[in-house]
């Protein structure tokens, strides 16, 4: 049966106009673009391309921008889940405004969002001023980076988390409880179980974009080289200096760990939906 | 959460008042330190100079031109965009075909890479050094360093908005409206003018908000294709940087409260459709159930971002 159903679906017209058109523009846009960066590479030797791409301060570059965006994803994680958790589960006053607001970092645009968090830590800021004389500093630090990705990872998490939380039932969290199940076993073994996939492919996603962000970061990371330096600021310093097969270089190890992580993702969410697929 | 053993259990499934409370304020202090308080600074840093000089920063023609090339640059990527995404989701969501999941993990590509490489790789197409470099400056055209380049680099990072909140919609709705209205006797335009459009208006709507706050707030991708000409290639978020490094800080957040304002107007419609549309699906719930009708798409199709 399911094989028949393949027939009658070409029986909508559009076929060839709505594929031609997008791989049409899908080239035009993105994949040609994306070839000239792998030509520009392939100019380079071997040797240039290694030296370019394990210089020093690109090195220290890509351990901020890994690390950072690890810790921040790690972070989000935990406080994603906890939104979410809170979002699904409770009914307090200013629900609807605190469930609206989870998105703003989608919203905001990431320079902005990086002068005010930058405003905010400064040692003159709302919150900087009470946290230097302790000692505390955020801004233009390696810290301040990983405030940045927070900031920018943590819809990512909720928006993943969020609506498996909803789908979970409670049926089930009611025959532990019968069975003798304390709250917080039923979590560990009933719950989490159900919405980790979710979250592993939220904390990804919250990595994979902390990984290319460079707006909201190069506000607060104070840019020194070889210290608060992200990968994404040597890309546009090389072109600066119109050291533009360096860039090149720079860039194309980024594509191809943003490619992996794509993968990743997409693998992640076929295991998520396969999981939820058989829980039900 | 240990408190439930001792606690009173008034509901099974839900944890003592105690801890519930704990957990929303903990979540509350999150979302407050780490949202809405750049947010407020955003705008008491714009009224720090009073709302004189913050309506003089918004009046200098610079920052007129940025506004104006900003509106100028999503009037033309939305738009493009929004046929794209239409397309696009038509011809994965309605057919079958060999490397259909190829073609939808291409589409979703922009969102994955950076967004300087983004403006990179138009650079290395466009620019001085690029393959039609020599070409275009022959001819007197100039792409990247002007809006060309600004508009090209805004509708890569905007590219996958539209088809990927459209693709799962269509995708859960199936064909069998469309059919319907083909075999009756419509042609394919106005099957899906009539039939399509209808019941995915509000999907759309959401992929058209969405990327309309990211082609007007967009910085890396459009930093690297702009060349900073002031009053010339300079968006809104682009002026935004200029002013701060220049040390011009409530002039810098007087042009950000804008921008501020858009994504409050985006999250004010974005929660509108999103409520339109939890209601119409309950609408739809509450129908006696036909057993051929095609299952509504649920609402979590529309929230993931």
């Amino acid at each position: 049966m399911v094989r028949t159903r393949r027939a009658p679906s070409r029986v909508l017209p559009g076929f060839r106009l709505t594929l031609g058109y997008t791989l049409f523009y899908l080239c035009l846009i993105v994949l040609i673009p994306l070839t000239a960066l792998a030509f520009k590479t392939f100019t380079l030797t071997w040797a240039q391309f290694w030296e370019a791409v394990t210089a020093p301060r690109v090195l220290a570059a890509y351990k901020l921008t890994f690390g950072a965006s690890f810790i921040a994803a790690l972070v989000n994680a935990i406080a994603g889940l906890l939104v979410a958790w809170v979002l699904v589960r409770y009914e307090f006053p200013g629900k609807k405004i605190m469930d609206a607001l989870v998105d703003l970092p989608f919203a905001l645009p990431t320079a902005v969002a990086g002068i005010a968090l930058t405003a905010i830590l400064a040692g003159n800021g709302w919150l900087g001023q009470y946290l230097e004389p302790m000692g505390i500093q955020l801004a233009f630090q390696p810290a301040g980076v990983v405030i940045a990705l927070i900031f920018i990872g943590l819809p990512f998490v909720v928006r993943t988390v969020q609506p498996v939380l909803e789908d979970t039932e409670k049926e089930l969290e009611e025959a532990a409880m019968c069975l003798g199940a304390s709250r917080w076993q039923t979590f560990r073994y009933v719950i989490f179980p159900a919405i980790a996939p979710a979250l592993l492919t939220g904390f990804a996603m919250a990595f994979a974009r902390g990984i290319g962000e460079y707006g909201s970061v190069v506000f607060i990371a104070g840019n020194m080289p070889l210290v608060s330096e992200i990968t994404p600021l040597i890309i546009i310093g090389k072109l600066e200096q119109y050291d533009i097969a360096g860039a090149t270089a720079v860039a194309s190890v980024m594509l191809i760990i943003s490619f992996l992580l794509l993968l990743l993702i997409n693998a992640l969410q076929t295991w998520q939906r396969r999981w939820n697929g058989g829980a039900t | 959460m240990s408190d439930a053993r001792t606690g009173h259990r008034r509901h099974m499934t839900t944890e003592v008042a105690r801890a519930r409370w704990a957990f929303i304020i903990l979540a509350l202090l999150f979302m407050g330190l780490f949202l809405v308080l750049p947010l407020a600074s955003v705008f008491a840093e714009a009224l720090s100079g009073g709302w004189q000089s913050y309506l003089a920063a918004l009046k200098e023609p610079d920052a007129w031109s940025a506004i104006r090339l900003t509106l100028l640059t999503a009037l033309i990527s939305v738009p493009v965009n929004l046929v794209f995404g239409i397309a696009a989701a038509w011809a994965i969501a309605k057919y079958e075909f060999r490397g259909k999941a190829v073609l939808t993990t291409l589409v979703d590509l922009p969102f994955s890479v950076s967004p300087v490489v983004a403006g990179l790789i138009y650079v290395l197409v466009f620019g001085a050094q690029g393959w039609f470099g020599p070409w275009l400056s022959d001819h007197g055209i100039q792409i990247v360093f002007a809006v060309p380049g600004i508009v090209l680099a805004t509708v890569f990072v905007t590219f996958p908005f539209v088809a990927r909140e459209l693709i799962p919609l269509m995708q859960a709705q199936g064909t069998d409206e469309e059919q319907a209205a083909v075999v009756l006797g419509a042609s394919g335009w106005q099957t899906f003018w009539h039939v399509t459009l209808p019941n995915i208006k509000w999907g759309l709507l959401y992929g058209v908000i969405l990327s309309n706050a990211r082609a007007m707030g967009e910085f890396g991708a459009v930093s690297v294709v702009s060349g900073h000409i002031r009053g010339q290639t300079n968006t809104l978020p682009l002026h935004v940087e200029i002013l701060y490094n220049e040390y011009q800080s409530a002039a810098a957040f007087a042009v950000a409260s804008l921008l501020a304002l858009l994504a409050l107007v985006t999250l004010g419609i974005k929660s509108w459709v999103e409520w339109r549309h939890e209601r119409e699906m309950r609408r739809l719930v509450e129908l006696p159930p036909e057993p051929s009708h095609p299952r509504p798409a649920t609402a979590a199709g529309i929230r993931t971002p």
